[in-house]
């Protein structure tokens, strides 16, 4: 197998060819609208067999891929920011269909104030609604993780749908070597679909969106798909262990980057962390004990080995691509009701927020995280959550605000 | 690891020039990274492209602040703020300048110490976003500067990005390519591989605690009308329209009203006038004047002519 050079992107859509997808349902939004493009050529060429089909919107798509995989076709589809938010509704009840496919999410911030560069808060959104969720760091992840993707979703134990999840721009127009394997043997990892008795067949008409009244079978078949995304930890593993075997390439649910003996963490999620890899990297050069934990599965949250790869850390920083207005760092918080309880658990774990709307996390911004991790320990007292923002960054946005000042004035006064 | 920026504007392949480089670099057993980073998307305004190559994984990623090597495929972007030529160039870097201007010209202009090299590879061309086969030249070069890449590198990887646009094209590509090749051998291995930071010794961030503002200040809310009329987007010009007076019929509609822009105005007398601030150079007014009133002229030209060519 040789390697070759790929974007996020064109990965992603070789993830989709080499799982030989039936369907594609599809709409354009920026950083994926390549996706579906790369698709759409290889459909018209004969690189791949199947329909690729343009709806009218995210929520008409979504719609789509859960209706054609409850029919029991592999379906594949993708979507960024605005559009998966748009789709929302949606997201939910095709879960609750209990219909798998994989979703790709090439992430994007949300409006307002518009942007096309890349944060977490699209797919932090959807993180209750029944999907799974696989975010990646690298190209050949990407790739990778769309293959294992369907073999989660598709499991018995399972049957969901799972998103995975790509950063805009760092992964989605970025090219890295990526090996992709070949259509032989990842046709052989992947198997074919196979939906049981659950699908619709033509002539024997059942229907999937029933309507509950009174909270009891609400309950029942909510708490089913719960048990569900849980029973996919397991799973996982017996994935992540068929794929190494087949292609020597390891995936775990946490990717734990030197942690072995180190005092220190960041815990960080997608692209930016091989960012806080380098930096490992580096601070390990100048004698620190520091580490990586960067979880690849969200959805199911893998707190247990989470628990355990955190267990007796002197301090913790969670660095979230995110923002729950009138919370803070998701991950943070998810981290910390993992932990609670936890006899071994690190006396400190900080919040830190970077990288929202694709503003850089700076290496020495890295070393600086570390410097406060030490400090806090030191003290004993977790400090308080903090922005990756800087007196440069403020005084740009004091000139932006200077002028909107002497234009408001000078609007009033035309007025 | 070498870290190299290539400028242009939309539409002179910079994203190919990258995809070059990267795939040479690949091809000469680097790891690589590539990647454009697109602005307003639109032919004519300013892009950049980058390029990573290392002999190990390579675990940065995004805009490349301290670059081995600064490419530039039009020179007349080197005055355009928003374009970011020149963010992070320190003494080691080196700046490859597309222009008829020579080195020393340029170091004094833009007051650096670092080394410049020019390649004078398209002086006689009217649309700059046009320039033929700048994307090739631009990385034939780059594969020069750095000096670790094999000319028959540098062919399989113009022969690899080029492969949907047939062989006429791909040989063109190839012999321009080579021939900037050639034109840098006396600059060969001149970049060199930047260092990585050390955690030992580091600027330390200054970070602030941002301050509650009420929603009337922070809330990103435009309050002033027309205030787009600050943004230049005349700088995206690569030719420029201009009407001859003695063939323009005084029509007062035809020009003004196909500018998609509304970036001509019609006067009493019914004579129309451009705002060159704001005229982007779509040519639409050249196309659809009735008595073909309106010229195109090269920016640069224009710019020679009326004195504002050496605004840099």
């Amino acid at each position: 197998m040789s390697r070759t050079l790929l974007t996020g992107n064109a990965a992603a859509a070789w993830g989709a060819r080499l799982a030989a997808v039936d369907y594609v349902p599809a709409f354009p939004i920026t950083p994926q609208t390549e996706i579906i493009e790369t698709l759409a050529g290889w459909f018209e060429n004969g690189g791949m067999r199947g329909r690729l089909v343009t709806l009218e919107s995210e929520h008409s798509m979504i719609t789509a891929a859960g209706s054609a995989a409850a029919t029991g076709v592999r379906v594949f589809s993708a979507t960024s920011s605005q559009g998966l938010l748009y789709g929302m509704e949606m997201l939910y009840t095709v879960s609750g269909w209990r219909a798998p496919f994989v979703l790709v999410n090439v992430s994007r911030g949300l409006a307002s104030p518009i942007t096309l560069e890349s944060d977490h808060n699209d797919i932090m959104a959807a993180r209750d609604c029944g999907f799974l969720q696989i975010h990646c760091a690298t190209c050949q992840e990407v790739l990778d993780s769309t293959l294992m993707a369907y073999r989660l979703a598709e499991h018995s134990r399972v049957r969901l749908p799972v998103i995975v999840n790509l950063d805009g721009f760092y992964l989605s127009f970025t090219r890295e070597p990526v090996e992709i394997p070949d259509a032989k043997t990842a046709g052989h990892f992947v198997g074919d679909f196979d939906p049981q008795n659950t699908r619709f067949r033509a002539s024997t008409p059942e229907s999937q969106a029933v309507a509950v009244l009174g909270g009891s079978p609400y309950s029942y078949f909510r708490y089913e798909t719960h048990l569900a995304a849980m029973n996919a930890l397991a799973v996982y593993g017996e994935v992540q262990d068929e794929f190494r075997e087949s292609f020597g390439r390891d995936h775990p649910a946490v990717e734990a980057y030197r942690t072995g003996d180190a005092e220190y963490l960041f815990v960080m999620l997608g692209s930016f962390a091989t960012k806080a890899r380098e930096a490992v990297d580096r601070l390990r050069d100048a004698g620190w004990a520091i580490g990586l934990l960067r979880p690849r599965l969200l959805r199911p949250f893998p707190a247990t080995a989470l628990g355990e790869l955190l267990a007796g850390r002197r301090a913790v920083a969670v660095i979230d691509q995110n923002l729950s207005m009138g919370m803070g760092g998701v991950l943070h918080g998810e981290l910390l009701a993992a932990l609670y309880g936890q006899p071994d658990a690190p006396p400190v774990v900080a919040s830190f927020i970077g990288g929202l709307g694709g503003r850089d996390i700076g290496a020495e911004e890295f070393y600086e995280m570390a410097q406060t991790l030490r400090r806090a320990a030191d003290e004993g007292r977790t400090p308080p959550p903090r922005l990756l923002y800087t007196k440069n960054e403020i005084l740009e946005i004091k000139k932006f605000q200077a002028v909107a000042h002497v234009e408001r004035n000078e609007l009033k006064g035309s007025r | 690891m070498y870290r190299i920026r290539f400028h242009g504007r939309g539409g002179q392949g910079m994203k190919t020039a990258s995809r070059i480089l990267g795939s040479a670099f690949f091809a000469a057993g680097f790891e690589v990274q590539d990647a454009p980073r697109y602005g307003a998307e639109r032919r004519g305004a300013p892009i950049f492209a980058y390029v990573r190559a290392a002999r190990e994984t390579i675990n940065e990623r995004g805009i490349i602040h301290r670059p081995d090597l600064v490419v530039v495929a039009d020179d007349t972007l080197v005055p355009v703020p928003a374009s970011g030529v020149l963010a992070g160039v320190g003494e080691r870097s080196v700046l490859l300048i597309n222009s008829a201007e020579d080195a020393t010209t340029w170091q004094q202009r833009l007051n650096i110490h670092g080394p410049v090299v020019t390649l004078p590879a398209s002086a006689d061309v009217g649309d700059r976003a046009d320039l033929p086969y700048i994307g090739a030249i631009c990385a034939g070069a780059a594969a020069r500067l750095v000096g670790v890449i094999s000319r028959d590198d540098l062919g399989s990887a113009i022969r690899d990005e080029l492969a949907p646009l047939g062989r006429e094209v791909i040989e063109r590509n190839l012999d321009n390519a080579f021939t900037a090749w050639d034109r840098m051998q006396a600059h060969a291995e001149l970049v060199t591989e930047g260092g990585m930071t050390t955690a030992t010794d580091f600027e330390r961030p200054d970070w602030v605690d941002l301050p509650f503002e009420a929603a009337r200040i922070s809330s990103p809310t435009v309050y002033a009308a027309a205030n787009s009329v600050e943004v230049h987007t005349g700088l995206w010009r690569t030719l420029r329209p201009v009407i001859d007076p003695q063939r323009c019929n005084r029509c007062w509609w035809v020009c003004s009203t196909f500018c998609p822009d509304g970036a001509i105005n019609v006067g009493e007398d019914g004579t129309p006038e451009i705002d060159y601030e704001h005229c982007k150079g779509c040519m639409i007014c050249v196309a659809q004047c009735p008595p073909h009133a309106i010229g195109a002229v090269p920016e640069q030209q224009a710019r020679q002519a009326d004195g504002t060519g050496e605004s840099a």
